[in-house]
């Protein structure tokens, strides 16, 4: 049994929360970079020339990369011997979204109430996940997220005759009516299986995967490959300006279902891809 | 699709400029925006629809949809990019019979939307959304004119320079996501 105490975990979301907002991951730097390489339109490219340098400015002056500094989920992986003390595991989190929007001047946009739409004032609550793994570590996988992509996120409860067909339609779907408003180029975390619950958390998790890093196996890979390559055949282009890159990527994980069933939840990204994790 | 020459507008926008605008073209504006979204909206039209006053004049305005991240001591603005502008599509036909003459945001907008553009010659201007530490160097002053209690959502009077911007909607109906799509899909 190892025991971890709820203000390391405060302390290093804090620092979590900072550093996806400041620093986009060098996956998306060099995803901008492919992008130059091949799109065509001259709109497009000087967009993806945009990303670059506000990247830039938001590292070197500790500027948000987006102003919209998101919705904190935090999928937690907790290893089986480990035990957590001082706190809750949810509060201690809660408590480090609060110091790290304050104190790194990251916008609060979250609201206590889907109705009254009073402002919580300090980005709280975050959406935490937990899940026990085996071992005596705790993952910490913070990420920003964008609300103008989250809401183009799509279900759909395919069946079986469908198939794979009628979930790559369902999917390429998405990204076309996300269209510009979305902020593309796009990362999409498809989830297929499960139940409705669970293809959609496959989706969120998807996004934490690195870009241009596919899903190890081969027929997933497959799949892949064709819907990132469908995509960019639509033409919405950085922006939405028209142009060959819509999308950046698109991570698929799968996991088994019912006989009846054939969930399949699409999580829209923005190219404001900002996430972060660390291992206690 | 407009041609390559950036175009540089001083606000309050002249009809005259708003209608040889095009969809695509690049523009730098210079000048006085307003801030406005989603909370902000909301209130403004409750007030019109109750036949009270809006306590800022749009007259001749342009409007950014913007919430911007909050300043660092002694900067003048946080990170301040576009938010979505397909969701203020229900309350801007009501702001552009005021003579609301601009909208900056990102996202597509509505067909309705879209004719009040031209029956009451106003321009949808795109800035790149989640470019908002780049485009915050734009922004030279920023005040709160109104509902400060909306935080981030509170409408803000800004001085700008050489805000980059390109004409999504003219005033003549044309559409840059239309138009660019059409151009690139490969279907």
């Amino acid at each position: 049994m190892r025991t971890i105490d709820a203000q390391h975990i405060t302390e290093t979301i804090v620092r979590l929360c900072m550093e996806a907002n400041y620093n986009l991951g060098d996956d998306m730097l060099a995803a901008f970079d492919k992008a130059l390489t091949t799109e065509r339109s001259a709109a497009g490219r000087g967009v993806l020339e945009m990303f670059k340098e506000n990247a830039q400015i938001a590292r070197t002056q500790r500027l948000p990369y987006c102003q919209d500094t998101g919705f904190v989920i935090c999928f937690v992986d907790i290893g089986q011997d480990v035990h957590i003390t001082g706190g809750l595991l949810e509060d201690a989190v809660n408590e480090g979204v609060r110091r790290g929007y304050k104190e790194g001047y990251l916008r609060a946009s979250i609201v206590a109430d889907p109705f009254n739409r009073k402002n919580t004032g300090d980005n709280t609550p975050a959406v935490v996940h937990t899940q026990i793994v085996p071992g005596d570590k705790l993952t910490l996988m913070v990420m920003a997220k964008g609300g103008g992509c989250e809401n183009r996120s799509k279900y759909k409860m395919c069946t079986p005759a469908e198939g794979v067909e009628g979930a790559k339609n369902f999917v390429i779907e998405c990204i076309r009516t996300a269209g510009p408003d979305a902020c593309p180029p796009l990362i999409a975390g498809v989830g297929i299986g499960g139940t409705f619950e669970r293809a959609a958390l496959l989706s969120k998790r998807a996004l934490f995967r690195g870009i241009g890093e596919p899903n190890p196996k081969p027929d997933l890979q497959e799949l892949e490959r064709e819907l990132l390559e469908k995509a960019n055949k639509l033409g919405i282009g950085p922006q939405g300006y028209g142009g060959d890159t819509t999308a950046f990527a698109i991570h698929v994980n799968t996991y088994p279902c019912h006989i009846t069933s054939l969930p399949v939840a699409v999580t829209i990204e923005c190219h404001a891809h900002r996430h972060k994790e660390a291992v206690l | 699709m407009a041609g390559e020459e950036i175009r540089q507008l001083t606000t309050p926008l002249a009809d005259a400029d708003l209608v040889s605008l095009r969809a695509g073209d690049r523009v730098r504006l210079s000048g006085v925006l307003l801030t406005g979204r989603d909370a902000a909206h909301q209130r403004l039209i409750a007030l019109l629809d109750a036949g009270q006053s809006l306590p800022i004049d749009v007259r001749g305005q342009v409007i950014y949809y913007v919430g911007p991240s909050p300043p660092r001591p002694g900067m003048v603005i946080g990170s301040a990019g576009p938010t979505t502008g397909g969701r203020m599509d229900s309350y801007a036909p009501k702001l552009m019979a005021l003579g609301l003459k601009g909208m900056i945001g990102k996202g597509a907008r509505s067909l309705p939307v879209r004719e009040a553009m031209q029956k009451h010659k106003c321009v949808y201007f795109g800035a790149v959304g989640g470019a908002g530490a780049l485009l915050s160097k734009y922004i030279k002053s920023a005040e709160i004119i109104a509902y400060e209690d909306l935080g981030t959502e509170a409408i803000r009077r800004l001085v700008v320079e050489d805000f980059p911007v390109i004409v999504i909607d003219d005033t003549h109906g044309n559409d840059l996501y239309e138009e660019g799509r059409k151009q690139y899909a490969q279907e």
